[in-house]
């Protein structure tokens, strides 16, 4: 742990951990990858907000409001992608959360990855996904890069 | 990025009760940010009325469940209630899995309920290091009660008793024989105890061993005062015992309210928060001088001096004010 100093920005992302609610949304029950996920994000030194599986847009939103959550994990193997993640992103700019960063995994086909992308998800990791690839992409959109990430040493 | 706020507009916006505003409050304090301390400044003159109600017991016993059914009984009456629930920081890397939150999903779409998932960051004792400041947010927000709860503790976690009003300490059957129940520690600590997973064979036989733990306390010679420590058994499955629960929690918040006992323990729980700070701000000052606690280690280690003086040459080194 390091000593933060009193001029500090108040809320820049400095050294303390990301916070990150990792959720399914829709209907189906392989919650497998998303408690990978939850795993390997905890492991990376990051608070995770797990809240499973049959999650509606308006829960996700709710949870991103209320635990102030730096980034939003959604897994999704369904295939009801595209039909889910604008109501999600649209329920999040409701409450004010638009500002979190979404990223999603799952089963995804190459297209709707664009399509979703052009939406307002950040990154999507299908399977495959190298776990530290996500881990990065985390800390490097969020301003906790290598320095933080050590902060616990 | 995230949006900025100022201080100001924090504070407005938890007097209010705006959920964002009290969202991001509770994280500036509990990243020690200096807005969260400016927030918590304009905020606090106008706390002090929520009952603060902690929820302690083993992992897996069932508190965030029994939270859930709380929060239920609260609802009914139209009190706003809000939750803190802590969950442990990894020793070994400071991430966490905050699962508390997925007991309590039912009442998302319900303005009246505040769920907060917080991680201890190895503060110990089942908590984290600003429950209380936090509890002052909610509080200024105009949520009543605010229900924490720990972090699953075992025999000897009992600082949440000097963070709320009323603790409630979750037991399970299965765990042990009678003699368990003799023991010192966090049986000392519930001014009400819960058997929870009522539904069991031997829950009826642990509620027994509690009750008659009591009669033990018993002198025929002394007229009895104060609190009896209420016991109660509930089941989540059958929704059984959770009326006996919130009359309890209601009988024991009067009895605080008609004897002396809730400025008392108002004060033990601020007295507590403030020694907290000082710890914290002291340990900050004696790592802010990393080198001298380095050498210092290393002359331990050499054995030249021993562990109890090294403390006091960090403690007399000076410090920045």
């Amino acid at each position: 742990m390091t000593a933060r100093t009193a001029d500090q920005n108040d809320t820049e992302q400095g050294d303390h951990p990301v916070r990150i609610l990792v959720a399914k949304p829709g209907l189906d029950g392989h919650d497998r990858g998303a408690k990978v996920m939850a795993r390997a994000f905890r492991d990376a030194g990051f608070e995770v907000i797990y809240t499973g599986l049959f999650q509606t847009p308006e829960m996700i939103a709710n949870a991103a409001l209320q635990e102030d959550v730096d980034v939003v994990g959604l897994s999704i193997l369904s295939g009801a992608h595209m039909s889910l993640f604008p109501p999600i992103l649209a329920a999040l700019a409701k409450v004010g959360r638009d500002d979190a960063l979404v990223i999603a995994g799952g089963t995804i086909p190459k297209d709707d990855v664009v399509r979703i992308k052009e939406m307002g998800v950040a990154e999507v990791f299908g399977p495959g996904t190298r776990l530290q690839d996500a881990i990065d992409f985390v800390r490097q959109h969020t301003g906790t890069g290598a320095e933080a990430a050590q902060g616990h040493s | 990025m995230r949006r900025r706020q100022s201080a100001a507009e924090l504070a407005e916006g938890v007097l209010q009760g705006t959920v964002g505003a009290v969202a991001r409050a509770i994280t500036s304090i509990e990243n020690d940010q200096p807005v969260g301390h400016d927030i918590l400044n304009r905020v606090f003159p106008h706390t002090g009325n929520a009952h603060l109600i902690g929820v302690t017991g083993p992992p897996g016993a069932g508190k965030s469940s029994l939270v859930n059914e709380m929060i239920r009984g609260y609802r009914e009456r139209g009190a706003k209630v809000a939750v803190l629930a802590i969950d442990p920081s990894s020793p070994l890397t400071g991430g966490a899995t905050l699962g508390d939150r997925i007991r309590m999903l039912e009442w998302h779409n319900d303005d009246g309920v505040f769920v907060r998932s917080m991680a201890s960051r190895q503060f110990g004792g089942g908590l984290a290091q600003h429950t209380l400041t936090v509890a002052h947010l909610f509080d200024a927000a105009g949520y009543d009660p605010i229900i924490i709860e720990t972090v699953g503790a075992g025999q000897d976690e009992v600082e949440i008793a000097s963070l709320a009003h009323t603790t409630v300490l979750v037991q399970v059957p299965g765990m042990g024989d009678s003699v368990q129940t003799l023991k010192a520690g966090s049986l000392e600590i519930g001014d009400i105890i819960v058997v929870a997973k009522g539904d069991r064979p031997d829950a009826q036989a642990l509620a027994r061993d509690l009750r008659r733990l009591q009669t033990l306390h018993d002198d025929p010679h002394e007229p009895e005062v104060g609190w009896r420590t209420a016991i109660v058994k509930t089941s989540a499955i059958e929704q059984t015992g959770f009326d006996k629960l919130q009359a309890a929690i209601a009988g024991h918040k009067a009895w605080l309210r008609e004897s002396d006992e809730w400025d008392a323990r108002v004060r033990t729980m601020l007295a507590t928060e403030i020694s907290g700070r000082v710890q914290r701000e002291l340990m900050r000052h004696i790592r802010s001088s990393s080198a001298d606690q380095q050498a210092v280690i290393e002359r331990v280690m050499a054995r030249e001096i021993s562990p109890l003086s090294a403390a006091d040459q960090l403690l007399a080194s000076p410090r920045q004010p």
